[in-house]
C-alpha cells in the first residue's frame, strides 16, 4: 500500500482524520479516515447513500463537519475563513456529478469563465487556453454549443475542461460517468487517466462504476456506513476477501446482469 | 405530566426553527449587501440584471399603468360628477396613482413576472449544483447572484414607477377628458397644482423598498430551494406570494410613515 506514496514526495495531497459529520438523526461519517496520496487517482467506492458524496463535498469545503481534520497539502482546511478558504479553492478543480455547467452560457463561455471572474488575463489569451483545453478533452468545435445541446458524456468533457482550465493540483469528481452508456464510460475513465498523467494532478474522485473504475485508480477506498471499511490498491482490496466488499461487489454484477438484461 | 413536556418541548423546537429560519432570512440580506460594497466590482452584471428587471418589465409596466389610469379615470369621473367636482379628476387620479397605486401595481407586476423567474433561475441552479460550483470556483455566490439583483431592484423598480405614473395619468386623461368629456384644462392644472414634490418623493420611497423586499425574498427562496424539481417549484411560488404579501404590508407601514 505504501509503495504508492514511497515514489512520490513521500506524502499525501489529501489526508482525512476522524471526519464526523451529523445531518439531523442520521450520522452520515462516522469518523472517515483517507489519505489521497499526490499525484495518483484515488477512488472511493460505496454502496448508495454511504456518504461517499457527502465526503467529497467535505473535501472541497462545500459542508463544514462537525468534527475531525481535513489536511489539504498540509493545510488544515476546516479551521479556514471563507476568505482564506477561497486562496485554496483556487487550486481546484471540481467536476459535479450532473456536470453543473452554467445552461445559460456557451460551452466557450463556460470553460472561459474562472478565468474571467478570478483573473486579469486577456480576451486573446484566455480564448487561446480554452480552445487548448477543449481540444484535450475532445470537444474541438463546440465552442459556440449550449449544454443543452450536447450528449451526456460531452457535458462532461466540458465540465472537466472548466475544472482543468485553472490549471488545479487536485481534482475531485462527483460520479464522472453517471448516466453513461458502458463505452463513454470507458472514454471518460480514460480521459480522466490521460489528463492526470498529463497534468501530475492529484485526483479524488467518487465512483459507482465498480469494478471498471479500478483499472485507473491507484488506490480505492471502500466506504460503509461512514466510515473507510477498506483502503489500498485495487488488487489489495479484491484479495482481502473482506465479505461486505465481495457482496458490495457481487451486488454491482447482479445489478449490471439485470439492467443487460432488460435492455 | 410527559405530555405537557413534549408539547412545550415542540413548542420550543418550533419557536427556535422560526427564529433560525428569520436570522438566516436576515443574514441573507446583510450578506448581500456587504458584498455589494466589496470588491471584485461587476458592474456589467447589475446592468445585465436592470436589463432582465427593468427594461424588459417596461412594456408590462406601461401596459398596467395605461389600464389602471383609464378604469381611475372612468370612476374617478363618475364620482366626482355627483359632487360636480370634475375639474379635480386629474389631481385625483395623479394622487392616487403617484402616491398609492403606481409603486404598489408596479412592485405586483414586477414579482409576477421577474421576481419569479429570478427565483425559479436561482432555484434551479441550487438544484443542479451550479451554485455549489461557483463556490468551488473560489466565487462567492451571494456576490455573484443576489447582490447584483438586489442593486438592479433597488434602481429599477422607482423607475418603473414613473412610468407606471406618467403613462397612467396619460390613460386617465385619455379615458376621463377624452371621453367622458372632464375639463382638459383643470385635468392638467389641478396636477401641476397639487402634486407636490413630497406625493412624489414618497410613493419612490415605497418603490425602493419594495425593490429591496422583492429582489431578497425572490433570491433568499430561490437559493434555499429544495434540491430537486418539486422544490424549485414552491420557491418560486412562496417567493411570489410571500413578495406580494409582504408588498402590501410594507405599503401600510410606510403610507402610515411617509403621510
Amino acid at each position: 500500500m505504501d509503495a504508492i506514496t514511497g515514489n512520490g514526495k513521500g506524502s499525501d495531497a489529501i489526508e482525512v482524520r476522524d471526519l464526523r459529520r451529523r445531518f439531523g438523526p442520521q450520522q452520515v461519517l462516522n469518523g472517515v479516515n483517507l489519505d489521497c496520496p499526490r499525484g495518483r487517482i484515488t477512488t472511493i467506492v460505496g454502496p448508495s447513500g454511504c456518504g461517499k458524496t457527502v465526503l467529497l463535498k467535505h473535501l472541497n469545503l462545500l459542508l463544514r463537519p462537525d468534527s475531525g481534520r481535513i489536511n489539504i497539502e498540509g493545510l488544515d482546511v476546516t479551521r479556514l475563513s471563507n476568505r482564506a478558504l477561497d486562496e485554496v479553492r483556487k487550486e481546484f478543480g471540481m467536476l459535479f456529478q450532473a456536470g453543473a455547467l452554467f445552461d445559460s452560457m456557451t460551452v466557450f463561455d463556460n470553460v472561459a469563465f474562472p478565468l474571467v471572474e478570478s483573473t486579469r488575463l486577456g480576451r486573446d489569451e484566455i480564448a487561446r487556453r480554452v480552445r487548448e483545453m477543449l481540444t484535450n478533452v475532445g470537444l474541438e468545435g463546440m465552442e459556440h454549443k449550449y449544454p443543452s445541446e450536447l450528449s451526456g458524456g460531452m457535458q462532461k468533457r466540458a465540465a472537466l475542461a472548466r475544472a482543468l482550465i485553472r490549471n488545479p493540483k487536485i481534482l475531485m469528481l462527483d460520479e464522472p460517468t453517471t448516466g453513461l452508456d458502458p463505452t463513454r464510460t470507458g472514454s471518460i475513465h480514460a480521459l480522466v487517466r490521460d489528463t492526470q498523467q498529463r497534468f501530475g494532478l492529484t485526483v479524488a474522485m467518487v465512483s459507482h462504476d465498480v469494478p471498471q473504475v479500478f483499472e485507473i485508480s491507484d488506490r480505492v477506498a471502500f466506504m460503509h456506513e461512514g466510515k473507510m471499511r477498506l483502503t489500498g490498491t485495487p488488487a489489495e482490496l479484491t484479495a482481502a476477501n473482506d465479505p461486505v466488499f465481495s457482496r458490495f461487489l457481487a451486488g454491482k454484477a447482479a445489478g449490471e446482469g439485470r439492467g443487460a438484461g432488460a435492455l | 405530566m410527559s405530555r405537557i413536556e413534549g408539547t412545550i418541548e415542540r413548542l420550543g423546537a418550533l419557536a427556535i426553527d422560526n427564529l433560525v429560519a428569520l436570522g438566516n432570512f436576515v443574514t441573507f440580506l446583510a450578506t448581500a449587501l456587504l458584498y455589494v460594497l466589496a470588491p471584485p466590482y461587476k458592474p456589467r452584471l447589475t446592468i445585465r440584471q436592470i436589463r432582465t428587471i427593468g427594461a424588459e418589465s417596461f412594456f408590462l409596466v406601461a401596459l398596467i399603468g395605461v389600464f389602471t389610469g383609464m378604469v381611475l379615470g372612468l370612476q374617478g369621473y363618475n364620482t366626482l360628477r355627483r359632487f360636480g367636482s370634475e375639474g379635480a379628476l386629474g389631481t385625483v387620479v395623479a394622487l392616487v396613482l403617484v402616491r398609492e397605486l403606481g409603486p404598489v401595481l408596479a412592485a405586483l407586476m414586477v414579482t409576477a413576472r421577474a421576481g419569479s423567474a429570478m427565483a425559479a433561475e436561482i432555484g434551479s441552479m441550487q438544484a443542479s449544483e451550479q451554485i455549489d460550483a461557483l463556490t468551488v470556483m473560489a466565487i462567492n455566490p451571494i456576490q455573484y447572484l443576489v447582490s447584483p439583483r438586489v442593486v438592479a431592484g433597488v434602481l429599477s423598480f422607482p423607475l418603473l414607477t414613473c412610468v407606471f405614473d406618467v403613462i397612467g395619468i396619460w390613460g386617465g386623461y385619455v379615458i376621463g377628458v377624452g371621453l367622458m368629456g372632464a375639463p382638459g384644462g383643470s385635468y392638467l392644472g389641478g396636477i401641476a397644482q397639487n402634486l407636490t414634490g413630497h406625493d412624489i418623493l414618497s410613493g419612490l420611497y415605497k418603490a425602493l423598498v419594495f425593490g429591496l423586499v422583492v429582489m431578497w425574498v425572490c433570491c433568499y427562496k430561490g437559493y434555499h430551494a429544495e434540491r430537486m424539481a418539486t422544490g424549485v417549484s414552491r420557491a418560486t411560488t412562496e417567493a411570489v406570494v410571500l413578495s406580494s404579501v409582504l408588498i402590501l404590508a410594507w405599503d401600510y407601514f410606510l403610507t402610515s410613515i411617509l403621510l
